[in-house]
This record gives structure tokens, sequence and C-alpha cells, in this order.
């Protein structure tokens, strides 16, 4: 719509800034935990996250290497010179600032000669290299303090992934609930796709009576709150036997997932062409041959589209999970549940909580980017129009 | 047994279990049953033909209603009984029980909040972010950079937000961004442009989009040759007075918004902010779902006639106007569909609330509220009756979808 005569072009920066700002206001969130994650205990507590992303200042004292050891005459006077970043034993820094007296820590500039009475001065250059001269008396004991602000370059770690991943500390570890997750998710979003498959293929391609009726009953299961499901499905679930565990929940799962499927991969199955199954009839394929062989590598982005959206709503369910699945042991807990618990017991430690949230939005996101148009388009099939 | 060999056992049964079903069954009918041979073949591969939608169904007929129609009765069923006198007829005993606690109002009260904000504010960013990367070229990336937040957890939100709304003593550095910003506020222009004058202008916006909204509804009441069929009557009715009611609240709103003098430089607890409290659980539900409304919102943009859109500029229509007479009334049909679906997910709402206050400091919510009263009050009989009223609340969008299938099918 860009060439239509009319439309103003000095509006176009005005659209690029404001579309700038949002997907910036959008992705600030989620960048912040991404960052936290990499960031110390002490990192998080003393600066907020936006601030890591730049060199930070901060005042150091360092020493020169003491006269006793490192003295040298030079005519009437002694002079000690060397590097502070060296005595320290540290990586040399960018100095900003220097003093040598706690009351002005940033009194000079780099290469300036810092006067301390009596003829007692201390240069320091850029890099860190000092020459402090002075008489006997004055250059003896221990070494000159410097204060010094220097730049620290942004830093990061990869600690908090260690502790959360590979520790198996009992409250921090995300690898069990890790594989749990996996556990619940992948039945759970297979078996619904072979079930529904099937019935969509007869609501859509197969005469009987009822089948609009089926059709209407689908669409009306499909916003049922599954609150209703809870209570009298745990009962059951306690009747025959099968209690909390994983059998419940990929039930479940596999219950609730089913009118979207079934609506989803129904809606597509109506619109692939007529022709093509009708010929299969004449050939004397029979249904279910017809299903296996046109209908189900035809129906590919239905089948993808609904894959990725149960994937989603089973790997990122709380409620769910907590009904059918987690017992008191905790032994099967999912990582949603981790987190939650975590807000609860580390409700300060926000590295350990950074860390555990971004270990399981991490995989949804690899699948969000890698099939989102399939996650697109189910999106415009599957909203009820 | 690991957890991981019974999944994956589970999935070859399960899978395998599903495909032999309908194998072994379709075998089973054509041959057993009913064999295409004979003197009866011809009858035979008809019924056969009868029977065999039924096979193709049962498995997905038999797990819908177990999980999802069964629970609707029985939920209802526990609703009207005491599970203390032995599953008991109590009538609406619960009910009433759960009308007289103030917990459950204030759960309506949000939750009617959730309602009218989430949806409304979604729509919103969804339609101009959609229209805005329209035109752009790097709209594709920026949209799936908004869509993003959909593949994470409403858990995952919770604490990615609670970071946001984190607060330090005010002596320390402050590590949630809410907080370092209110800080730097000191009564000065940013102060005033952030506290007064933006917030005025969105409650004065809101407050005109209901003006607007009642008034089409209304208008037909005393104009000829419209559609005055009785039973839009109380509709429209209902639609003027929720609309007044509305605009009485945004004025208060801005009433209180302008004279309110807040106490700068002191960190605050966003999430312990009676009333407000409920629009921090909010934005984490808006930042979710604009990504959904962007995507369907912005397929429909597509979709319009260009025709219409060159006549209108042909016109002499600025861009404004483009937008909001000829676009928005051609797309409202995808407008109220990513309405109720954002409406259903408000009704639904749990994850949030629960991971971020737990229903504390006036903000509970009735998904968590029936979680309360379910697994930690242990009354199954509230709990199921808060339930039914979830689900009375869903019906007339149930009704609503249903109708609109039915009609498009015929």
């Amino acid at each position: 719509m860009d060439n239509i005569a009319g439309t103003k072009a000095r509006l176009t920066w005005a659209v690029h800034i404001s579309v700038g700002l949002l997907v910036a206001l959008w992705l600030f969130p989620t960048v912040g935990l991404f960052v936290s994650s990499f960031r110390t205990a002490d990192q998080i507590a003393t600066s907020g996250w936006w601030a890591s992303m730049f060199p930070a200042e901060q005042s150091e004292v360092y020493r020169t290497a003491d006269p006793d050891d490192a003295r040298a005459p030079d005519g009437d006077m002694y002079v000690v010179s060397g590097n502070i970043f060296e005595v320290a034993g540290e990586e040399p820094r960018i100095i900003r600032a220097w003093g040598v007296s706690s009351r002005d820590v940033a009194a000079f500039d780099l290469g300036e000669t810092a006067d301390m009475g009596e003829g007692e001065t201390l240069t320091l250059e850029a890099g860190g290299d000092y020459v402090w001269r002075g008489t006997d008396d004055q250059i003896s004991g221990r070494g000159q303090r410097v204060f010094a602000t220097v730049t620290a370059p942004p830093e990061f770690t990869l600690g908090n992934y260690g502790q959360v991943l590979f520790s198996g500390d009992a409250t921090d570890s995300m690898a069990k609930a890790f594989f749990n997750t996996m556990t619940v998710t992948i039945p759970a979003t297979i078996i619904p796709i072979v079930i529904a498959a099937f019935a969509a293929y007869a609501l859509a391609w197969m005469d009987f009576p009822g089948r609009a009726l089926l059709i209407a009953a689908v669409v009306g299961l499909l916003v049922v709150p599954l609150q209703l499901a809870l209570i009298p499905l745990l009962q059951l679930h306690n009747n025959i036997g099968i209690g909390k565990g994983y059998l419940g929940v990929w039930l479940a799962h596999t219950g609730f997932g089913l009118p979207l499927a079934v609506y989803l991969l129904r809606n597509y199955m109506v619109g692939l062409p007529r022709d093509i199954i009708e010929n299969a009839k004449v050939d004397g394929a029979t249904d279910f041959q017809i299903f296996t062989k046109i209908i189900l590598p035809l129906s590919f982005p239905a089948l993808a589209s609904f894959a990725i959206f149960q994937f989603l709503w089973t790997w990122n369910d709380l409620l769910v999970a907590r009904v059918f699945l987690i017992d008191a042991t905790g032994e099967t807990t999912v990582m949603t549940n981790q987190i939650v618990e975590l807000l609860g017991t580390r409700g300060g430690n926000w590295e350990i909580l950074a860390t555990a949230a971004f270990v399981s939005i991490a995989v949804p996101l690899v699948v969000f980017f890698a099939m989102q148009r399939y996650l697109v388009r189910g999106l415009l099939a599957g909203s009820v129009k | 047994m690991n957890p991981a060999i019974q999944g994956l056992i589970t999935i070859v049964i399960g899978v395998g279990g599903c495909i032999g079903y309908f194998y072994f069954s379709n075998q089973l009918l054509d041959r057993v049953i009913f064999p295409a041979r004979g003197k009866n073949a011809g009858r035979n591969i008809n019924r056969a033909n009868q029977v065999r939608p039924w096979l193709f169904l049962f498995p997905a007929m038999f797990a819908l209603g177990l999980y999802l129609a069964y629970p609707v009765v029985e939920t209802l069923r526990l609703s009207l009984t005491d599970r203390t006198q032995g599953g008991a007829f109590v009538g609406f005993a619960n009910y009433q029980q759960m009308m007289s606690e103030p917990k459950f109002w204030e759960a309506m009260r949000n939750n009617m909040l959730w309602l009218i904000v989430v949806p409304a504010v979604s729509t919103a960013f969804g339609l101009l972010v959609a229209q805005l990367t329209d035109r752009i070229s790097w709209g594709n990336l920026a949209k799936s950079l908004i869509f993003m937040p959909m593949a994470i957890s409403f858990v995952g939100a919770s604490v990615i937000f609670k970071l946001i709304y984190e607060a330090r003593a005010s002596d320390q550095p402050q590590i949630g961004v809410l907080n370092a910003i209110w800080l730097q506020l000191d009564g000065g222009f940013g102060a005033l442009l952030l506290l007064k004058i933006i917030p005025v202008i969105v409650l004065l916006g809101f407050a005109a989009i209901v003006a607007y909204v009642a008034w089409i509804f209304v208008k037909p009441l005393w104009t000829q040759g419209h559609d005055r069929s009785v039973w839009l009557l109380p509709l429209r009715l209902l639609v003027a007075a929720g609309g007044l009611w509305l605009i009485w609240l945004s004025i208060a709103s801005i009433i209180d918004t302008l004279t309110f003098a807040p106490t700068y430089g002191e960190p605050q607890q966003w999430l312990t902010i009676p009333f407000w409290n409920n629009f921090f659980l909010m934005a984490v539900l808006i930042w979710i779902q604009t990504g959904f409304a962007m995507v369907i919102l912005s397929a429909a943009l597509r979709g319009i006639p260009e025709e219409t859109v060159e006549a209108a500029i042909v016109d002499g229509a600025n861009p404004f106007q483009v937008f909001f007479k000829i676009k928005v009334p051609q797309i409202m049909p995808t407008i109220v569909v990513v309405w109720t679906t954002i409406t259903l997910v408000v009704l639904k709402i749990f994850d949030i609330v629960f991971a971020m206050t737990n229903g504390q400091w006036g903000t509970q919510v009735l998904a968590n509220y029936m979680f309360n009263q379910l697994f930690v009050a242990n009354d199954w009989g509230v709990g199921s009756a808060s339930a039914i009223v979830i689900m009375i609340l869903v019906s007339p969008i149930l009704i609503w979808n249903v109708y609109n299938a039915r009609k498009e099918m015929r």
C-alpha cells in the first residue's frame, strides 16, 4: 500500500519510530530476565540489569609496591616505580581519575603528579604505571595507597545455569523437572493427534446421520473451561486406580486438547479437493487406505499447527499438572510448578529465579521461532469465525 | 520404572493402540461382520459403510464425553450436594454460602475488571501494531517479536514481571525497572506527564469509545427505518446502562487522578497497592495476548479489498479516516472473534494470579478462588459452585459460537 497516491511519505518515519518503541517495550521484559540469568547474585543486588550492559564505574583502592622491597635510590631521593594493577595481581583496567587521599578519590587526571607535601610526589600514567618519589623517610613502611576510579567491562557468568541444571541441589534443581515436563509433554502431544485425525476425517468426509450435531458439539466443547473437569476427573482417576501420575495427566491433556484438534483438522480436511478422494474410491481404496495414504500426508500443515499448540499448552501448563500429576512426594514436579515453588522459597534470589524461568521458556521459544509459520496458520484457522 | 521409559512405552502403546484399533476394527467390519462376499455382498458393503464412521469417531467421542461433557454434569451435581454429609442433596446451600463470602464478590469484581480491560487493551494494541507494521519493510520481524510472548508460559511471564515490579528498601539500588523509573520522578514535568496527562488522555479516550459504542446501540431506538425487533430492546438498554456506568467510572477516575498527590522518592510495592495491583497483573496477560490479536487482525487487514481503500483516498480521506471508517468496519467480525477468544482466556485466568499474588491484597479471581476452595479449603461444594459460575459466564460465548458454526455449515 506504499505506492497509493495520497499516502503521506512524511508519516513513514513516525510509523518506524512507533513500531520500534512498541517492539522495544515488548522485548524489554524478556531481555531483562535473560540478562539477569547471566549475572551473579551480587551484581543483581547492586544494580539494575539495564546497567550491566554498559561498563560500570567503580572506585577501587590500590597500593604501590612496598618500599622495603622495591625502592631504588635516585640522587638523594628514593623512587618506587611499577604498575598498580601488577601489584594487585589484576588485569589492567581503564582509569578515569585517581587520588591519594580518601577525602578526594578523583583529585587527579592521568599523567598528573600529585604533590603530597614536603617534596613527596606520585605520578600515575594511563595503564597504571606509577612513579613515587620522596626522601628516605617518606619512602618507607608500606606502599602508598592509590584511589582509582576504574571502569569495569560488562561481566557475565554461566554459573547460574550450572547451579540450576547440574548442581543436583534439591531446591534449585530444574534438571529433574525438565525431564518430567518432557515426559508429560511428548505423549500428551502425540496421542490426541492420532485420535483426532481419525475423528476429523469421519466428520469431514463420511456421511452419517447426526454429523452436523456432532460438529456443533465439538465447537461447543471448545470453550468449556477445564476448571469444571478437575474434581470429577480426579475422583474418576482415583476410583479406577490411576490416582495422581503420568497416565492421568496424559489422559487429561488428551481429553482437553481434543476439541481444538478435531475442529482444526476437520476444517482443514474439508478443504481438500473432493476429486482426489472420489478417484481413490473409484479405484477401490478403502476409507482406511484413503485416510492413511491421502488425507494424512496432505493434512501435514494442520497436524503441525495443532502439534505446536498442544506442545506449548502442555509445556506451559500449571493447573492440570498440579491437579492430576504432582503428588505429596514432589517427585513428579514439572518446571512451571518448580518455578512457583521457587517464587515462594527463593523470592529474593533473582539469579536462581531468572535462570530457572529461562530454562523453562527456552524450549518453547525455540519451537516458536522454528515453526512460527504453522502456529500462525493454526491460529487463523482455529479462532472460531 | 523410569518415567522417561514409561513415557516412551505410553507413546508406543497409545499410538500403536490407536492405529491398531482403527486398522483391526475396519478389518473386522469388512471381513468378518459384513463381508463383501456371497449373495449379500452389496447390502453388506452399505451396512459396513454405515457403521464405519462410528468406528473412526468412537475414541474421540469417548474421550470428549468422559473428559469434557461428563464433568459439566458431575460438577453441577457436586455443586448441589455436600461432601461432608455423604453427598446429600442440599439445593442451593453451596451457592448461598459462596455468595455470603466477601472473597467471592472480590473475585467477581476483579474478573469483571479483567473482562473489560484485557480484551479491550489487547485488541486495541493488536490492531495498532497490525496496522503500523503493515506498511514497513521490517514489519514481519517486528510482528514476530511482539508475537513471541505467546510461547512463554503464564508462570514464566509472572517471573518476568515480578522482576519488573521488584521493590528494594529506599537506601538500596532498585533492581525493578518500575521503581527505578518511579524514583526518577520528583513532581516535575515527567511526573506530570506520566501520572496526570497520559492517564487522563487514556481515560478520556476510553470514555469516548464507550460513549460511541453505546450511541451506536441506542440510536436506532428513535430513528426510523431500522430493525426495531422487540428482543433487541433489552440488549440496547443493557448496553446503554453499562456504557453510562463505565463513563461515570472513567470520569470518577479522572477526578481521582487529578486530585491524587503521590509521595515521591519512596519505592512502591506495586503488587500490594489495593485495586491498582489488579492492573499490574493484567499487564502480564495483555503482554501475552497482544501478539495473538495482532496476528489475526493483521491477516484480516490484508484481506481488505484494495479498491475500497483507494476509493476512499481518491475521495480525499486522510489516513485516520481510512483506518477508522473504511478498514475497521470491514474487519469488525474478526475483531469480535479476537475479543471473544481473549475473553475466554481471561475467564479462565489462573496461573498469573496464583504465581504472583495468590489472590492476596484484593487480587482474587474466580479460577483461583475455585482452586483455593477445592484444594486448600477442601470444600468441593463451594468449589464446584464457583466452577459453575465460570461455566455460566462462558456459556453466552459457547452459544454464540455454536450458532455461528451451524449457520456457516448450512
